[in-house]
């Protein structure tokens, strides 16, 4: 076990450097900050004393060279726009997103695992179909219109809940500003985090349910049957034991393209996380943070597969971590 | 004769699906003694696992019980609340799957397997249900039992994890065992030992069976009794000597001949010409008549079966409007 | 033997019309199928249905910006879905949209199934260290949310409709790929492709005679799904004023207008574009979903 971890964080380091050389050379790219940065009636002077500021000056490799030295003492640049550090302004961010991701999964699965069983137990009923249609629905509806849709009705025409922003804070452990603490917090919590949770929530009504449909067929469902066991066990100990598997590697595996979707659902809702950041930095072309931004949630996804495979193998008795999964 | 442990009427299960209905079974009477072995003998398809299941309660949609009586010790099972029928099951009556890799449940240990099988029937404490556990494993002849109970299922053999799932239907010293094909899956050497156990434990624990499989020979020494299942119905049905050695059905005869044997070595098996009917909305009539080399008009009517004294307090019957002329005449 | 006992034998079919007839036994996905043929007409006559063409400025008139729906027009017509803010009327934005989000995702998915299945076929073929090189290429792709590559590369590109055109194709190829490898791997291990090879068959006929048809039935299912991914993505981008400039607006563009005006209660601008995006979406995922269960042989029942 122990191994294993050692030698994934490894792969890891490799990865991120891999990842750091892509990105900043695409970023580098990208047209050029001067141009939105600087008051286009400056003069040539101020012009040059800005590019040289923001070591813009210098040559790619150079640039690069600079970023690496920094990123090994954990800086990873400064903002142009807000000339704070990068990477301290995508923390800052960071526990909005997250909060908004976790609450979003969290409804996902709460509801998605008990309506995948409903319809994999039932395919004929009604009740199965409604709901395997509502899941092809899930999977169509564009998610900005729904939050657009969302704040239409629940803003709008019933005034029930703010519209956007993340409304005040509470300090959770004395250090971590989250908003499900409060009644308040939660208005403005859930409508992004049901938007969010839509597309996820479609995914696992559907993967549950094909689980649940294959595993019913299964002998071990039979032989528990057999047993004498009650309907409630044989579903909620053997048939979910099983699916279980795969649902939790697609919910860790989810969990990366949650926070990625975010960033529309920031938009539509103004939640102030990682995600607006990212477009905001996009449409001033600020370097250091698309960089940095990049470079977190590349460190996010890593995290998360980790943390899949470990899980998988307490979950999947077959499944040794000496074995390396790719 | 006393009041037989299970007594099986008139059964008829059918299975209602968009090609049509499947009769599975289709008028099965068969009863079962205190501690006897019946024998049900017939090709897959031949309706013999769905017999069994609907005697566990165990029939999934489309399918149902159109009819008949399933009497164990005089309560009519097809007649039970679903949760008085749960209790039976695993508890006084429990089954045994054909494919042991695929019964135990891949992802839970061996000791929650069994013990849950316990605890669904009776309030015992845990150390209680694991020391039944333990000493059940122990009875089929698992090594190093303590070992065994915290390990999961793919650690075990094929013969292995037929001996657990033995032990787990044995939990609860079922009156009756059914046993679908049990050793099939299995190597030829495991078949033996498996069989072995599993007569040695009925008898010590005076539980009945019925033990289906495709395996005439298995069936030769095993079993008291037997019935032969073609297409949903028993064609024949008697003590296991009488019917293997003077068979009144011409199928029975038909599967006899395709066992190979000592006596007729060198000479060519004799196969059973045609295949096996789709049961799929089955006309009426005899359903062997097509591969019957002794069908005549009077097999488009669908034959009763008609009973005849075998001697020794026993009875045989064959379902057949020209049966063979061997067995005991009345 | 004309024996009453056989059973009914089903009068042989080509594989097309079993696939055929398979789809239209589901009457969901025929209503898909329907729906989204229509969809298709009003994209494709757009010019010649539509009350206005809204892109001409000479035919707007501020006067007329933001009426509600069913208002009358001055020159005698009628508004029916309102107009937006600039006075033009939201039915021909609509049909005008449609041929733009259409377009697009047509076009990326028929530029990455191309790139795709060469490349599948190549790995597949070739084995090696070409297929090691483009399966890894095609792991590390997939294994980034498609939004987030598509930010990226609309950030390194820059907008317009080729630029959003390529970051779909960029995207996109991967999943053919893939899909094409596997089928085509399957179909690799079987002899007759051994027999094909020891004839000294060239790789061309090999590849497009014998691997080529075994892949498409996924494909089909891979692609339809991912035409609707493509609108659906082209949409969030232009929504997020990262793709298509406002002189082509698609849907997502059109929604995104509407926007501002929806806190004021004027929800018709961002509403109708948005259900004609999601009608387009769901009946092209209804076909998706019944053509999985017709062309997937494991499932048929």
């Amino acid at each position: 076990m122990l191994v294993f971890i050692i030698r994934r964080s490894l792969q890891s380091v490799l990865v991120l450097f891999v990842m750091s050389l892509l990105v900043f050379v695409g970023v580098y790219a990208v047209g050029n900050p001067i141009d939105i940065l600087i008051n286009p009636q400056a003069d040539q002077i101020d012009r040059e004393r800005a590019i040289a500021a923001l070591g813009l000056d210098r040559s790619l490799p150079e640039q690069y060279g600079g970023f690496l030295l920094g990123a090994l003492r954990g800086d990873l640049g400064r903002s142009f726009v807000h000339s704070t550090p990068a990477l301290a302004l995508i923390l800052e961010r960071m526990p909005a997103t997250l909060e908004l991701a976790f609450t979003a999964m969290l409804i996902a699965v709460l509801l998605g695992i008990p309506l995948g069983l409903w319809a994999g137990l039932r395919p004929n009923g009604i009740a199965g179909r409604t709901i395997m249609a509502g899941s092809i629905l899930g999977f169509s509806l564009p998610t900005f219109w729904v939050g657009l849709m969302l704040i239409m009705v629940f803003s709008v025409m019933l005034g029930w809940l703010p519209s956007n922003g993340r409304g005040p804070t509470t300090l959770l452990f004395g250090l971590l500003p989250v908003s499900f603490l409060s009644l308040e917090g939660w208005s403005h919590l859930v409508m992004p985090a049901t938007n969010l949770a839509l597309f996820k929530l479609a995914l696992l009504i559907r993967l549950t349910r094909a689980g649940a449909r294959e595993a019913l067929l299964q002998d071990y469902v039979k032989f528990a049957r057999a047993k004498g066991l009650s309907n409630a066990r044989v579903i909620g100990v053997h048939v979910l034991r099983n699916i279980l598997i795969p649902i939790v590697t697609v919910i860790g595996l989810e969990f990366g393209s949650v926070i990625a979707f975010a960033i529309v659902t920031e938009s539509v809702f103004a939640w102030p996380g990682m995600g607006k950041l990212l477009i905001d930095s996009i449409n001033v072309l600020d370097r250091p943070v698309i960089v940095a931004y990049l470079l977190v949630i590349v460190f996010l996804f890593i995290v998360i597969n980790l943390v899949v495979d470990v899980l998988y193998s307490a979950l999947d008795p077959r499944v040794r971590l000496s074995e390396s999964r790719g | 004769m006393s009041l037989p442990l299970l007594e099986v009427a008139g059964l008829r299960t059918h299975f209602f699906t968009k090609a049509g209905v499947v009769k599975a079974v289709d008028d099965v009477s068969f009863t079962v003694a205190r501690g006897e072995v019946l024998g049900l003998v017939g090709e897959s398809g031949s309706g013999k696992s769905m017999t069994g299941y609907s005697i566990m309660g165990l029939i999934d949609p489309p399918g149902r019980l159109v009819d008949g009586r399933i009497l164990l010790d005089g309560r009519d099972l097809a007649a039970l609340p679903a949760e008085e029928m749960r209790h039976l099951r695993g508890n006084r009556v429990a089954m045994i799957f054909q494919d042991p890799m695929m019964t135990l449940n891949p992802v839970l240990r061996i000791d929650r397997q069994m013990t849950e099988t316990i605890h669904a029937h009776e309030k015992v404490s845990a150390g209680v249900a694991r020391d039944r556990a333990r000493a059940a494993l122990v009875k089929v002849g698992i090594p190093s039992p303590d070992e065994r109970l915290v390990a999961y299922p793919h650690q075990f053999s094929g013969g292995m994890r037929q001996r657990v799932a033995i032990a787990i239907a044995l939990l609860n010293h079922p009156d009756l065992v059914i046993a679908d094909e049990p050793t099939t899956a299995l190597d030829v050497t495991i078949q033996g030992q498996i069989l072995f156990e599993m007569q040695k434990l009925t008898r010590e624990t005076g539980a009945a069976m019925i033990w289906i499989t495709h395996d005439l020979s298995v069936i030769a020494g095993l079993a008291d009794r037997v019935c032969v299942m073609y297409a949903g119905r028993i064609v024949e049905q008697g003590r296991v000597a009488d019917v293997l050695s003077q068979p009144l059905h011409p199928y029975t005869q038909g599967l006899l001949d395709s066992v190979p044997s000592h006596s007729a070595r060198g000479a060519r098996l004799r196969q059973i010409p045609g295949m096996t009917p789709s049961v799929i909305d089955l006309p009426p009539g005899c359903a062997f008549r097509e591969r019957c080399s002794r069908a005549a008009a009077a097999c488009a009517v669908t034959p009763q079966e008609s009973w005849r004294d075998a001697g020794r307090d026993e009875r045989r019957s064959v379902r057949c409007h020209l049966p063979l002329a061997g067995g005991a005449q009345p | 033997m004309s024996a009453p006992i056989a059973p009914a034998a089903r009068a042989p079919q080509t594989p097309l019309a079993r696939v055929a007839s398979d789809f239209v036994a589901n009457p969901v996905a025929v209503f898909g199928a329907a729906l989204f043929l229509f969809i298709l007409l009003l994209a494709v006559f757009a010019p010649l249905i539509s009350p206005q063409n809204p892109y001409d400025l000479a035919q707007l008139d501020v006067m007329d910006s933001r009426l509600e729906p069913g208002s009358k027009a001055p020159g005698g017509g009628t508004f029916w879905l309102g107009t937006d803010d600039q006075g033009r009327d939201m039915l021909s934005a609509i049909f005008y949209g449609l041929r733009i989000s259409l377009g697009v995702g047509a076009a990326s998915t028929l530029f990455a199934l191309c790139i795709g299945l060469t490349l599948g076929l190549t790995a597949a073929y070739f084995g090696g260290r070409v297929e090691t090189l483009i399966m890894r290429i095609v792991d590390i792709q997939l294994s980034f949310p498609a939004i987030l590559i598509a930010l990226i590369l609309i950030a390194v590109l820059g907008q317009g409709i080729g630029k959003v055109i390529a970051a779909l194709v960029t995207i996109q190829w991967a999943y053919y790929a893939r899909t094409v490898r596997s089928a085509a791997m399957v179909e690799k291990r079987r002899e007759y492709i051994e027999a094909a090879r020891c004839l000294a068959l060239s790789p061309a006929r090999i590849v497009f005679r014998h691997l080529l048809p075994n892949c498409l039935p996924p494909l089909i299912v891979v692609a339809t799904v991912q035409v609707a991914a493509a609108i659906a993505l082209e949409a969030t981008l232009s929504f997020l004023g990262l793709g298509l400039p406002i002189t082509e607006p698609s849907l997502g563009l059109l929604i995104a207008n509407g926007y501002q005006y929806l806190l004021s209660g004027k929800y018709w601008i961002s509403f109708f574009p948005g259900i004609a995006l999601l009608c387009t979406i769901v009946s092209i995922n209804l076909v998706a979903d019944q053509l999985r269960d017709v062309l997937n042989p494991r499932l048929s029942r």
